[in-house]
């Protein structure tokens, strides 16, 4: 079992994977939408008393921050113990234009190069990890959601206005790929 | 012990995430040049499924584990905030590689980076929070 779990998994059965927890939070009275746990955070923090917007009882919402700390788990169980020994295999076509920007592609599920501390404090890791998480965090809670809230649960429920959201996740994935990573990585 | 459950879910989402690949910094790179099927058919097959799924629930009114209809969100006529606010989230999704849950997923499985992810996220939503009345909504 762990064997076959341990495998790389293919798309056609991580999508379904991914419905099943929709499936398990709609049966369960809930929804499914990981950005809410932002507010909620802030809202615990306290930030209620300054901000209106976080004035709200986050006790009721705190089944979803149970399921974020179910989520660090998880990713600590599937990287310590269901980890595959193959490299991952991304496109041909995109090792070689990652190249072009000065990052190489070492077969890790993050590219070691980047994803380092001492990257983290130069102008470029500040800017792609704290700059990328304030546009994050500022524009899921501004589209009303994220991947989970509006690509899986509002595409799936035919929600317009979750297409529009995903719309503007690749405008600004497309911009960002194109015009700001030459930019900033040469 | 409700809270057991979610944790659950939360581990099963975390293992989900990080066995689909969905949370490589790679994968979406890949996904925004297009070129592979990969993401596409993740997103593409969770969404099919869901569709189905909410289908039945809606056809056959289906009630949640504690006997109560489960609902759904209404229509939403407005548009601004959607594609204004879905862009700014993409351009962090394409800069991290990583959309809120996997964010934290990746903690989990070690990249301690992540935590300034974490903390920009926090910034922004509260930044959000101040001037969202601002806002073209």
């Amino acid at each position: 079992m762990i064997t076959i779990l341990s495998k790389p998994w293919p798309w056609y059965v991580s999508g379904p994977a991914i419905a099943l927890i929709l499936a398990i939070l709609l049966f369960s009275g809930k929804t499914f939408g990981f950005s809410a746990n932002l507010s909620n955070i802030c809202s615990m923090m306290g930030f209620g008393k300054w901000v209106e917007y976080f004035k709200f009882d986050w006790k009721k919402q705190q089944w979803n921050l149970w399921f974020l700390a179910g989520s660090i788990i998880g990713g600590y169980i599937a990287a310590h113990y269901l980890q595959s020994p193959q490299p991952i295999s991304i496109s041909h076509s995109t090792i070689a234009d990652l190249k072009k920007l000065n990052i190489p592609f070492d077969g890790n599920i993050e590219p070691g190069s980047i994803f380092s501390w001492s990257y983290l404090l130069t102008v470029r890791g500040l800017l792609l990890f704290l700059g990328g998480g304030f546009l994050i965090g500022f524009g899921t809670r501004y589209a009303g959601g994220c991947t989970s809230g509006h690509a899986i649960t509002g595409l799936s429920n035919l929600q317009l206005q979750s297409l529009i959201a995903v719309i503007g996740f690749f405008i600004g994935g497309l911009f960002t790929t194109y015009l700001l990573f030459p930019i900033i990585f040469k | 012990m409700k809270a057991i459950k979610y944790i659950l879910t939360g581990i099963l989402f975390g293992i989900i995430m990080t066995k689909s690949e969905a949370v490589s910094w790679y994968r979406i790179q890949e996904m925004f040049r297009f070129q592979s099927i990969f993401m596409y058919g993740i997103i593409g097959t969770a969404v099919i499924s869901g569709i189905i799924l909410i289908a039945v629930i809606k056809r056959f009114h289906l009630s949640d584990m504690d006997g109560n209809p489960i609902q759904f969100l209404g229509k939403d006529k407005r548009w601004k905030k959607y594609l204004i606010g879905g862009t700014i989230f993409g351009i962090g999704w394409a800069l991290t590689g990583a959309c809120p849950g996997p964010i934290f997923v990746l903690l989990g499985q070690g990249y301690t980076v992540m935590l300034m992810v974490i903390a920009g996220a926090l910034a922004g939503t509260f930044l959000y929070g101040v001037i969202r009345n601002r806002l073209p909504q």
